[in-house]
């Protein structure tokens, strides 16, 4: 039977030499994206900004968004967004946090399912006041910062610094990334979306992880040769990995971003988006960073007190 | 690593069949799960996943205590504590008794007298703990201000220690309201320090049960004013069909005298609540309608008159109408509340999140189209790309996801929809250490070891990779789970069990497949 491979065999691609492209690239790419955060902005759902959002379905046939409009703007709630989603018969109504505190915000669920309920089902109702939709903001943040020292911490006693710099910064780089795409398409960013960043952080660490612990052990087996020289045959090496596991889960969030409904899709975007940025900086970002950080001597001193370490121990246990 | 002892098979298979077990109930009708239970004996759980609400439908409620509000009526309690401390102690103060935001403040008239007020006003110090920790703390910090006057103090801990029992008793009272709606399974519990979650499967307009949840439900019964009352004892309250009426602010009885409400119609067959008093409650209620027939008395709720009858002779039965213009509905909540109590402070809904039960349904079906095409699609693929290995590394998927269910359903863990998607998304992980095992064996391999040592070495050096890289999204999703709210909580949780078990599944359950594969095949060349 013949196999399916997507990535050829025993390739010695020069990754390495890339990073002159891959580093103005990426460069250019985060620096967009931080610019794209401040002057046009994440659309921000009811999560973090407050307010109230129904998501409605027409009784019978489609839903009138024209009409819903002039009669959600009869409410006296502020500023109304209406939008189709999904098939034709549905439509999302959403005001943003009213004057009056949080009883406030209970008067207007109460005033559209008054002025909706005869044609309409309620499919969904979302209010946050704006106590809570701010400690989500926060929460999410600190659980984003967290995760980052956390990951750090494991990886800086697991590997030497210069490997967990070269994580973060990968790290770093897919989350702006991250944020770019979101301020690029304008997906809802919610809660969901602080797990999916949190994900693609869990997953670009991953696919670091692996890499790295590859470049380590090929570095102390291959001394003689240059850094760059080490983290291409690395690379190269786990690369049939790389390739297959971005695949498998691709293969999934596709099923998941086509049929897992409108709940989560913009979910499901980001993290596709994601799990390329997270396989791309793994390779272009995080490995050649080890060819200015100087990493060599340090783990060739660990591995020769490792070795040393063992041989005294043997010695040990023969007497 | 190719011997695999037969009781490492045995207790592997044994594992699995328990972890059956254990989805099963999930795939049963409520009927038959019952049916279930009651055979089963009861340290066997039978039970079966619970769906979020964002699945099965319902209604999320956040609601707040207002601790400010809890915080001012205890500064209050305590000026009135040590009002009655200084009269007892026949001390005389200058000018009133100040209130501050956390406690009070007094000007002890003659200064000789300061420190006798100070160990006086010390006795109303109280210590804070529980029957289990001991005491932790005091109530008060009384000390002499300096200027002529005496500082009375709530310490941070008296201060939390109240709203903490605000909240309790507040989970009480809302869980009496919502049982009297009659709705199947609600859960109530704590959020934070300062916060109630009030979650109703399968209600569908929350506005009565935000009605009933969002009101305090103070009842009291006062003497409406007349003219030759003395001013500062009355207060003009608002009455229910407008315009505002003078009360007196001493109350007769209180809603907690109450023993019963319900709802009922009066003679003109209006709605009405009929209520009964207890004991104490009764003979305060004779009393107090006997000593001022023919004058009007005020029913007070929240601080708004419901209804303002004249007393027509003493009322000494212990039980009563009131009546208020209510529709049937209104008549009926205002049993309701009285029947289950008073809130002890007021409570706000800070959060509000209702999902239809044709979402919910849409959101189940999608799901499993979604986890259904996801699996098939990575089982075909790692079949296409690893052959017989590839069959061993779908089997162990399947193990997979069977695990994750177990687990949820062992841990009584709520599948949400982004539950879902992190089953969904481990359903591609997983299979990420058995490439790279697998592709490490095929690297061995070209290295020109044999079958057995590149199967050997394979999962050897992968293993501590697997390890790394699974460790970085465990304490991704570990972070989540403290970190996220509601649905997506449900995501961290398959996420981190969904990594548990992948690496017992891909590593333990294939390496046993190739192991067992290895002997009864005894292969020259790896299929790989």
């Amino acid at each position: 039977m013949k196999r399916l491979r997507l990535a050829p065999e025993n390739t010695k691609f020069g990754f390495m030499r890339f990073r002159r492209v891959s580093y103005p690239l990426s460069a250019t790419l985060s620096i967009f994206s931080v610019l794209m955060f401040f002057f046009v902005g994440m659309n921000f759902g009811i999560d973090f900004s407050g307010g109230t959002q129904v998501l409605l379905r027409a009784k019978s046939g489609v839903a009138d968004i024209a009409a819903l409009r002039t009669s959600a703007e009869s409410l006296g709630l502020g500023a109304v967004e209406v939008q189709r989603i999904g098939p034709e018969s549905d439509a999302v109504v959403r005001v943003g946090v009213q004057p009056g505190g949080e009883a406030g915000q209970q008067n207007a669920v109460g005033l559209m399912r008054r002025a909706f309920g005869n044609d309409y089902e309620f499919r969904e109702v979302d209010q946050v006041g704006p106590r809570v939709s701010g400690e989500l903001v926060q929460k999410g943040t600190l659980g984003i910062v967290v995760s980052i020292i956390a990951v750090l911490t494991y990886l800086w006693f697991r590997f030497e610094w210069q490997f967990a710099v070269g994580a973060i910064i990968g790290t770093m780089h897919d989350l702006l990334l991250t944020v770019g795409f979101f301020c690029v398409t304008q997906l809802e960013f919610n809660s969901a979306s602080i797990a999916a960043i949190l994900t693609i952080v869990g997953y670009s660490l991953n696919e670091t992880v692996v890499v790295l612990d590859r470049i380590r052990e090929v570095m102390r087996k291959y001394k003689r040769l240059s850094t760059a020289e080490i983290v291409d045959m690395s690379v190269n090496a786990v690369l049939p990995r790389t390739i297959m596991t971005a695949t498998t889960v691709f293969l999934a969030l596709l099923a998941l971003f086509f049929l897992g409904g409108e709940v989560i899709r913009s979910f499901s975007a980001a993290m596709i988006w994601g799990i390329f940025v997270a396989t791309y900086s793994s390779i272009f970002i995080c490995s050649p960073m080890l060819i200015y950080l100087g990493v060599r001597h340090d783990v060739f001193d660990k591995a020769e007190t490792a070795e040393s370490a063992q041989t005294s121990a043997g010695a040990r246990a023969k007497v | 690593m190719l011997r695999f002892a037969p009781w490492r098979v045995a207790s592997i298979i044994a594992l699995v069949i328990v972890a059956a077990l254990l989805v099963v109930p999930s795939f049963l009708t409520p009927g038959a799960l019952a049916g279930l239970q009651s055979v089963l004996p009861s340290f066997l759980p039978a039970r079966a996943i619970v769906l979020g609400l964002d699945l099965q439908g319902g209604a999320h409620v956040l609601l707040e205590v207002d601790s400010p509000s809890v915080t001012k009526s205890q500064v209050e309690a305590l000026r009135d504590d040590v009002r009655g401390k200084l009269r007892e102690g026949r001390i005389s103060i200058a000018g009133g008794i100040a209130l501050q935001p956390k406690g009070v403040q007094v000007r002890i008239a003659d200064p000789a007298e300061r420190a006798k007020a100070v160990e006086l006003l010390s006795s109303l110090n109280q210590p804070i703990g529980n029957a289990i920790m001991g005491p932790s703390g005091h109530t008060l910090d009384v000390k002499d201000a300096g200027d002529g006057t005496v500082q009375v103090a709530l310490t941070d801990a008296a201060i939390a220690d109240k709203v903490r029992r605000a909240v309790s008793q507040s989970i009480e009272v809302l869980r009496r309201r919502v049982d009297a709606l009659g709705t199947t399974e609600p859960n109530i519990q704590q959020q934070g320090s300062d916060r109630v979650l009030v979650e109703v499967p399968g209600l569908q307009d929350t506005t009565r049960l935000k009605e009933i949840l969002g009101t305090t439900a103070k009842l009291e019964f006062r003497l409406v004013a007349d003219p030759g009352d003395p001013p500062n004892e009355v207060e003009n309250l608002p009455e229910q069909q407008g315009g505002t009426i003078p009360v007196q602010k001493r109350v007769m009885v209180e809603g907690e005298d109450l023993i019963d409400a319900q709802n009922a119609f009066d003679q003109n067959g209006q709605p009405d609540v009929n209520f009964r008093f207890n004991l104490r409650g009764g003979q305060r209620f004779g009393q107090v309608t006997s000593e001022n027939v023919g004058r009007l008395f005020a029913i007070v709720l929240d601080g708004k008159v419901i209804s303002a009858p004249r007393i027509l002779g003493p009322i000494t039965g212990g039980s009563g109408q009131i009546t208020g213009n209510f529709t049937v509905e209104q008549a009926d909540n205002l049993a309701v509340l009285l029947r289950a109590g008073a809130l002890p402070a007021k409570l706000t809904i800070v959060e509000e999140r209702t999902v239809g039960p044709g979402l919910g349904q849409d959101s189940i079906d999608a799901g499993k189209r979604a986890a259904l095409v996801g699996g098939a699609a990575v089982v075909i693929y790692m079949l296409a790309t690893y052959g017989i290995f590839g069959v061993f590394a779908d089997l162990a998927l399947g193990v997979h996801i069977l695990f994750i269910f177990a687990s949820m359903a062992l841990l009584g863990a709520t599948l949400t929809l982004p539950g879902i998607a992190g089953v969904v998304f481990t359903i591609g992980m997983a299979v990420d250490s058995n490439v790279l095992i697998y592709e490490r064996i095929r690297e061995e391999a070209h290295l020109g070891r044999s079958v057995i040592s590149a199967l050997d070495a394979g999962f050897r050096r992968a293993f501590a990779t697997i390890v790394d890289s699974n460790v970085t999204m465990f304490v991704a999703a570990v972070i989540l789970y403290l970190f996220g709210s509601g649905p997506v909580r449900g995501f961290a949780v398959s996420l981190g069990l969904g990594i548990l078990t992948s690496i017992v599944t891909a590593v333990t359950m294939t390496r046993m497949m190739i192991a067992l594969w290895y002997r009864y095949q005894r292969p020259t060349k790896l299929p790989i």
